[in-house]
């Protein structure tokens, strides 16, 4: 027997591709933009994501009989406060450089139109089990997306990937920076991101026609 | 024409046919009526419609651009060995002659520039080529005007990879994700420029940039430098301004390739203008703009507000018809802020659209020392702009026009005497 459902495979699947929270939903596009100069920070962003939907998607999944619709928003940032505050603690403790790098762009999670709506739109109305895998795919969509646009943003703008510099040392003039490569100092502001997140939009759409949207 | 002229058109066309609904037959096309002149004329694209065809048109930009090439060649190898005489304390005097229309400084012209608009026109064409066929559409004549651009509005020194990668930048992000052609919201010379400025800033500002091999001298004792007028003022270092008000306007000063010569762009505004390409429009109130802007600065200065310690005050005490010799503000204002597709289309438009080009272009000189030069940002940003421009130009038009049917005289039917006065007024 397979491990999940047909149907709740798809609650994975198709956040990665045809229905991308960012690429397609264009939602969340703030922190991907924000925290993808490095690749190391789109990765923790990711998880931290992650963790925060995954959790809060089951827990709004639990409470959703007996929250009264009127209250329903503040309940959900009350959910997603909390688990902002575990992340951002754990941060400070664990990986106190890193938290700096991220700044305010973890408390910013709980801004995330992407959390927001997977509790709207789908915790609210489904069982845990399935709310789990729904924010656990959400979560990896917007995550793919950050991954791929802090590869490229740090490749081509520092040169490094994870801080390990793998086209050479452009002080000491090895690697590619002997052949007089240079860093691309526009890839380390914010509007490459916007740029690279578009190159990426338009290579979905015309790998999948159907995506287009005709107005 | 001979009859060998008239076969080998002949055979094109045979060609064409026989090429016609295939995959390259886009890039055969392009070939094909590089050289002779195509039997339709531009019918898609938001251009302005003329009788001639859009390559037609941008032969005319291309021809005005010509001579200011020529020039730039000579006057790279110019300040070469001017800025090799600074170091070497060996005084020069200028002549025309004797110094500047030599071989020896249009050889240098040779092995800098012409590679620049070789990489230039290369990888655009191969760009459109690349896209007409995916696309299936015929290439479209729009690089011819921004292959000759670009390399003028680069430093000498940029080097040829940077540059390339630039123009596929600025062809595909400025241009052909809008549709190509017309369709553009942001002028694609200036694209790419400012993605060189962002991206490699060392090669694009600061004092080494501006000469021919003065990077690679840095730190030798063979160590020239060539720092732009602006540069110079930017940092307020005023002692070493020793251009005349002439060398400015002839352009024997330091800069991008091909910006330095005010008189030789001015000449190029006036085919421009003689030949209808350009809005004169956008071009005068543009001047007026920055005559306006950097009078204030003066203004300013004169007041005393400023002391002479502010990081300001080099380039807000230049006398403000003098920004439009030195930089790329001339440059800027004739060949780039006059596209047709991405300024202004009414006229009342192009007055704002270019007055705001001009006064833009010296506010961020001045406000912004790390952009000694502002006229590509200020352009930019006002190619943005164009269309709420316009919007509000015929907005207006149109209030002016309803309130003149609500006050107009209702003419009575029968045609009495009185009748066939207010009739006469009203008209």
């Amino acid at each position: 027997m397979a491990l999940l459902s047909k149907k709740d495979a798809n609650l994975i699947k198709d956040p990665l591709a045809d229905n991308n929270p960012i690429t397609i939903q264009v939602l969340g596009i703030c922190s991907a933009l924000a925290i993808t100069a490095e690749l190391k920070a789109s990765v923790v962003m990711a998880v931290s994501v992650l963790f925060v939907l995954g959790m809060g998607n089951v827990a709004i999944s639990l409470l959703r009989n007996i929250i009264p619709s009127k209250i329903r928003i503040i309940v959900q940032l009350i959910v997603v406060a909390t688990l902002v505050i575990i992340v951002d603690q754990v941060l400070k403790a664990f990986a106190y450089e890193l938290s700096k790098t991220l700044s305010v762009f973890v408390g910013l999670i709980i801004t995330n139109c992407i959390i927001m709506g997977r509790f709207e739109a789908f915790a609210l109305g489904n069982g845990p089990w399935r709310s789990f895998l729904d924010g656990i795919g959400n979560a990896l969509g917007y995550g793919i997306i950050l991954v791929i646009v802090g590869f490229f943003r740090e490749l081509l703008g520092s040169g490094t990937l994870f801080g390990f510099p793998v086209l050479g040392n452009p002080i000491d003039k090895t690697g590619l920076y002997a052949f007089g490569y240079e860093n691309n100092g526009f890839m380390i502001i914010p509007p490459a991101a916007l740029i690279v997140v578009g190159i990426i939009i338009w290579v979905q759409r015309s790998r999948n026609k159907a995506l287009i949207e005709d107005n | 024409m001979s009859d060998k002229r008239l076969t080998f058109k002949k055979r094109l066309h045979i060609l064409k046919h026989h090429y016609r609904d295939k995959k390259m037959a886009p890039a055969f096309n392009a070939i094909h009526t590089f050289l002779f002149s195509p039997d339709d004329t531009t019918h898609s694209g938001a251009h302005v419609r003329g009788a001639d065809d859009l390559k037609r048109t941008m032969n005319m930009v291309i021809m005005a651009l010509i001579p200011v090439l020529l020039f730039s060649m000579f006057n790279a190898g110019y300040q070469y060995y001017a800025a090799i005489d600074v170091a070497n304390n060996v005084s020069r005097e200028f002549s025309l002659w004797e110094n500047f229309l030599t071989w020896d400084n249009f050889w240098i012209g040779i092995i800098k520039v012409l590679p620049l608009v070789v990489v230039s026109y290369g990888v655009g064409l191969l760009v459109e080529f690349i896209f007409a066929i995916i696309k299936g559409h015929e290439v479209e004549e729009g690089y011819l005007v921004t292959g000759m651009l670009v390399p003028l509005i680069v430093p000498i020194d940029t080097p040829l990879w940077m540059l390339a990668v630039a123009v596929v930048f600025g062809v595909v992000i400025g241009k052909e994700v809008f549709g190509g052609t017309g369709m553009n919201i942001l002028n694609p010379a200036l694209t790419i420029r400012a993605f060189l400025f962002f991206a490699y800033p060392t090669w694009m500002s600061g004092d080494k940039v501006w000469v021919y091999q003065a990077v690679e001298r840095t730190g030798t004792p063979d160590a020239i430098s060539g720092e732009t007028v602006l540069g110079a003022l930017a940092q307020n270092h005023l002692a070493e301004l020793n251009y005349s008000v002439s060398d400015m306007f002839f352009g024997f000063i330091p800069g991008s390739v091909g910006e330095t010569s005010t008189f030789l762009i001015l000449l190029g505004g006036l085919f421009l203008i003689y030949t209808k390409i350009a809005s004169w429009r956008i071009m005068v109130s543009a001047v007026i703009g920055s005559l306006v802007m950097g009078y204030i600065f003066n203004l300013v200065v004169d007041l005393g507000v400023i002391s002479e310690a502010s990081n300001f005050y080099g380039l807000m005490s230049f006398e403000y018809w003098k920004h439009l010799l030195v930089g790329g503000l001339a440059f800027g204002i004739v060949y780039m802020a006059t596209d047709p597709v991405t300024g202004s289309q009414t006229n009342n438009g192009k007055w704002i659209y270019g007055f705001f080009i001009g006064f833009m272009s010296v506010m961020i000189r001045v406000f912004n020392p790390a952009y000694p030069e502002g006229v590509f940002l200020a352009i930019l940003l006002m190619n943005v702009f164009a269309p709420t421009i316009d919007h509000y130009v015929v907005k207006a038009n149109i209030n002016k026009r309803l309130k003149r049917f609500k006050n107009a005289t209702i003419l009575p039917k029968d045609s009495d005497s009185r009748a066939e006065e207010l009739k006469a007024e009203t008209i």
